[in-house]
């Protein structure tokens, strides 16, 4: 176990890593202050890859989860501001998702920072600017999250207690 | 990847270069040709503009050469051009839903510097609208029908002229106005820049034209409270307060406020500012717009206490058109389209207490001045001090509360034109000597910088500097009795103190205090200042995010009357299309129901803020309405089977995104 926290400590102090983050940001206030942003010559890191969907609400769960799986250290949810939602309430049903998803990453082991919901107006560039930023920080300083990796080590780690589970069941018999 | 029921997948990639917009961050040509080795793509090319006409063409081309069924686009906002590709898409013969574009721009070149970044990242989202688009289904647009009526909220000048021009094409108007006329600021007006016409003059044959409009119902003292539906069918619920006179009654001859108890005017007129007087019963104006007078529930004894002699209602005993019962009324109107022009207010300069206003009475602003100098106005079109003497001197300071990080950030754009419009009345009604402070002069119009010129020799004296204070403490005989300007001209480097009669505060345009109110009401955009998003700043400034809802005049940003006339049309001649075209073509991207693998948890049915969802109790399933779905996809996440599917949002189509885009992490 201590070789393979050295290991990962490694990992997030190489040079050769930079966040990587999954954003999905709703059409109407979010995606439109990216664009916003864009216009405005804003710069931000270039860490963060936009998905666009049309309401925060479409944000299923398993998004985020799959983002994790596949290799993101981090994910962005980006809405309207409460009152705003072009569908009248889609946002507040993203953030009971949100609270609920976060509950359910510390119980991965996932850190809280590597997810982030934001309000973000359609005339807020600056914001969008600011909170990749931000977020591209927090994410660097918790390390790469490399779920994949741990995922084959966990795979592994079940193979092995399981060699040793049938071995111990045979011993037993014997 | 799964197979696809349509065939072959082939895939198009067009990566644009924007002219040196994206290929002097990107290395577009590296991303053609990375995208020609991703699975299911056939031809990848890079081109200066795709959204030319020889760029849809080379889409259109390979479509019909190569058989290219999907299309990637790699260029800018979607928002942008999403419609450029499909309607090329479409011209060949493929169903237009095939194309998904790519922000390479406003995504990616424009907002790093980094080239390999950049260019690795426009690699990653290529990537991922390629294994995305391999999901894609045909689609068709929906359409919705337009109600013809049209709704137009504010009745100054914007109101007033989108509400006629809207109504000339034969649609009828309903114009909600909550003060109790038309007329707005410009009917506050005196003469207007630069050709000096009397502002009434041009304003108020307009105003009457909406009262007499066939087309036009014309509701004043009245207020939008609800706003439902969307685009061709907005059910809005409009507020009607009383104005304990009954407007099919009254024929404005004003006997009522002759006989009122109060025998001398009593309140602050708002119409002028507070410089003269009103009565409980009054008509805000000679020429407001209906003729109908209004009681001030706040000042009338009878409508305070029930204890009034009540001789207004004696003096209308014959028509009776004074009704101390009349109560607030709610109507419900059904509009295909909304044009909201609700104005502005002006900047208080009390938040600048160095100026002086509120403090000494001789300070003023530019609409209080208004006011003096008209004909009609409280002083006859004297312009006098508050202690009625002519002004010798009078200085007029430029940008109050405008190009001020510590108030308003933004340049109101008329105050320059007002200033010097005013310096030449003044100079004209007083002969009074006048000094113009200023930090830039900003006269770009038709005719403004020849006004300008022509001020400039009329001999107004022109300071270039932000007035420090404005004091009344003499510092030697001159400026006894005076207040004093204390300002560094930058001119010359000195600080100066001029001694001044007069001073007027050119106060900057600011959005209505409610103006916050409004966006929600109406769901459009704000930008940060409080003003109202348009569509886009270039191309749509008149139309919003919000489908059939337009902005004009100050509502959206400081303009001058042309410019508000200009867009008020233009917002007009959009909701006339839009009436005239009879349908509105909506985006295909409804959910809806899988029926064999819904559970029947119904988890779904309240989550839906239109109502979409039902329950079939029969099927013991759940059954989405298309026509009332608006396609935001909140259901289709929370299913917990995973039997809504969303058009254009479908799951497939977003994990192969995800995916996509993190590919290299992996």
């Amino acid at each position: 176990m201590e070789e393979k926290l050295a290991a990962t400590d490694k990992l997030s102090t190489s040079k050769d890593w930079e966040p990587l983050i999954v954003a999905f940001f709703c059409n109407w206030c979010t995606y439109t202050a990216a664009d916003l942003a864009g216009v405005s010559r804003m710069g931000y890191d270039p860490n963060v890859r936009v998905i666009r969907v049309m309401c925060s609400g479409r944000v299923d769960p398993q998004f985020v989860l799959d983002a994790f799986a596949h290799g993101a250290d981090g994910v962005l949810i980006g809405g309207c501001h409460p009152g705003d939602c072009h569908y009248v309430e889609g946002n507040y049903k993203t953030l009971r998702r949100y609270l609920l998803l976060k509950r359910l990453l510390r119980e991965l082991g996932i850190e809280e920072g590597r997810l982030r919901l934001e309000w973000i107006a359609a005339s807020e560039g600056e914001k969008v600017s600011k909170t990749i930023n931000e977020m591209v920080e927090q994410v660097r300083a918790l390390g790469p999250l490399r779920l994949t990796r741990k995922f084959k080590e966990w795979d592994a780690e079940l193979a092995t207690l399981e060699v040793e589970a049938q071995r111990e069941e045979v011993a037993v018999h014997v | 990847m799964s197979e696809q029921k349509n065939g072959e997948v082939r895939i198009g990639v067009y990566v644009c270069h924007c002219g040196a917009n994206i290929a002097d961050t990107v290395d577009v040509k590296a991303v053609a040709e990375y995208a020609a080795t991703l699975p299911g793509v056939v031809i990848a090319r890079d081109y200066k503009y795709m959204c030319s006409d020889p760029g849809q063409e080379l889409i259109q081309e390979d479509i019909h050469n190569l058989s290219i069924n999907r299309v990637v686009v790699a260029a800018c906002s979607p928002t942008l051009h999403e419609n450029t590709f499909r309607g090329a898409a479409e011209r060949a013969g493929l169903n237009p839903f095939f194309v998904q574009m790519v922000n390479i721009r406003e995504h990616d070149s424009w907002v790093h510097s980094d080239r390999e970044a950049a260019t690795e990242k426009a690699k990653d989202l290529v990537r991922a609208a390629v294994r995305r688009v391999y999901f894609h289904k045909p689609l068709e647009k929906r359409r919705v029908p337009i109600h013809s009526e049209v709704l137009v909220v504010g009745g100054g000048i914007a109101g007033i002229h989108a509400a006629l021009t809207v109504a000339n094409s034969g649609k009828r108007v309903y114009l909600v106005e909550r003060e109790p006329t038309i007329g707005g600021h410009m009917a506050q007006y005196d003469k207007t820049f630069p050709t000096l016409d009397c502002a009434a003059c041009i304003l108020t044959p307009k105003m009457s034209a909406v009262k007499a409009h066939p087309n036009i119902t014309l509701w004043t003292y009245s207020e939008v409270v609800s706003v439902d539906g969307s685009v061709g069918d907005y059910k809005v619920v409009v507020r009607r307060k009383p104005r304990y006179v009954r407007e099919d009654l009254c024929v404005g001859c004003l006997q009522c406020i002759d006989t009122c108890v109060f025998k001398e005017p009593k309140f602050d007129d708002e119409f002028n500012l507070g410089l003269s007087k009103r009565k409980p019963i009054y008509i805000p104006f000679p020429q407001a717009t209906p003729k109908v007078v209004v009681v001030d529930p706040e000042a009338c004894i009878q409508l305070k206490t029930g204890k009034c002699k009540k001789s207004c209602l004696e003096a209308c005993v014959e028509r009776g058109a004074i009704d101390f019962e009349q109560k607030e009324t709610y109507e419900e109107i059904h509009v295909g389209s909304i044009i909201i022009a609700t104005g502005f207010q002006t900047f208080d300069p009390r938040r600048l207490p160095q100026y002086g206003y509120g403090r000494y009475p001789n300070v003023y602003t530019t609409l209080e001045v208004e006011r003096l100098v008209n004909a009609s106005g409280p002083t006859g079109g004297q312009v006098v001090t508050r202690d009625g003497r002519i002004p010798k001197s009078v200085g007029i300071i430029l940008c109050v509360g405008s190009r001020d990080e510590n108030t308003n950030r933004w340049c109101s754009r008329v105050c320059c034109m007002t200033s010097l419009k005013l310096a030449h009345l003044i100079k004209e009604h007083t002969g009074a000597e006048v000094f113009i402070f200023y930090i830039d002069m900003r006269a770009a119009g038709k005719g403004y910088e020849e006004f300008y010129q022509r001020v400039l020799n009329e001999g107004v004296h022109f300071v270039r500097g932000r007035v420090a204070e404005i004091t009344d403490w003499a510092l030697d005989p001159s400026e006894e009795g005076k207040l004093v300007a204390r300002v560094e001209d930058t001119n010359t480097g000195f600080v100066r103190r001029i001694p001044l009669d007069m001073v007027v505060l050119a106060v900057g345009l600011e959005p209505q205090p409610d103006a916050l109110n409004v966006q929600r009401l109406f769901g459009i955009g704000c930008s940060l200042d409080g003003f109202f998003l348009e569509k886009h700043p270039k191309l749509a400034p008149a139309p919003t995010y919000t489908d059939g809802i337009f902005i004009a005049g100050v509502c959206h940003g400081p303009k001058d009357i042309p410019d508000t006339v200009m867009q008020a049309g233009y917002a007009a001649a959009e909701a006339i299309a839009l009436a005239d075209t009879g349908y509105f073509e909506l985006e295909p991207n409804t959910a809806y129901v899988v029926e064999e693998e819904c559970s029947g948890c119904k988890s779904c049915i309240p989550l839906c803020p239109y109502q979409a969802i039902t329950f079939n109790e029969e099927k013991k399933k759940a059954f989405i309405n298309e026509v009332l779905c608006k396609g935001c996809g909140t259901c289709v996440a929370a299913c917990p089977s995973g039997s809504i599917k969303q058009n254009l949002f479908e799951d497939e189509e977003i994990f192969s995104e995800i995916e996509g885009v993190l590919a290299y992490a992996q």
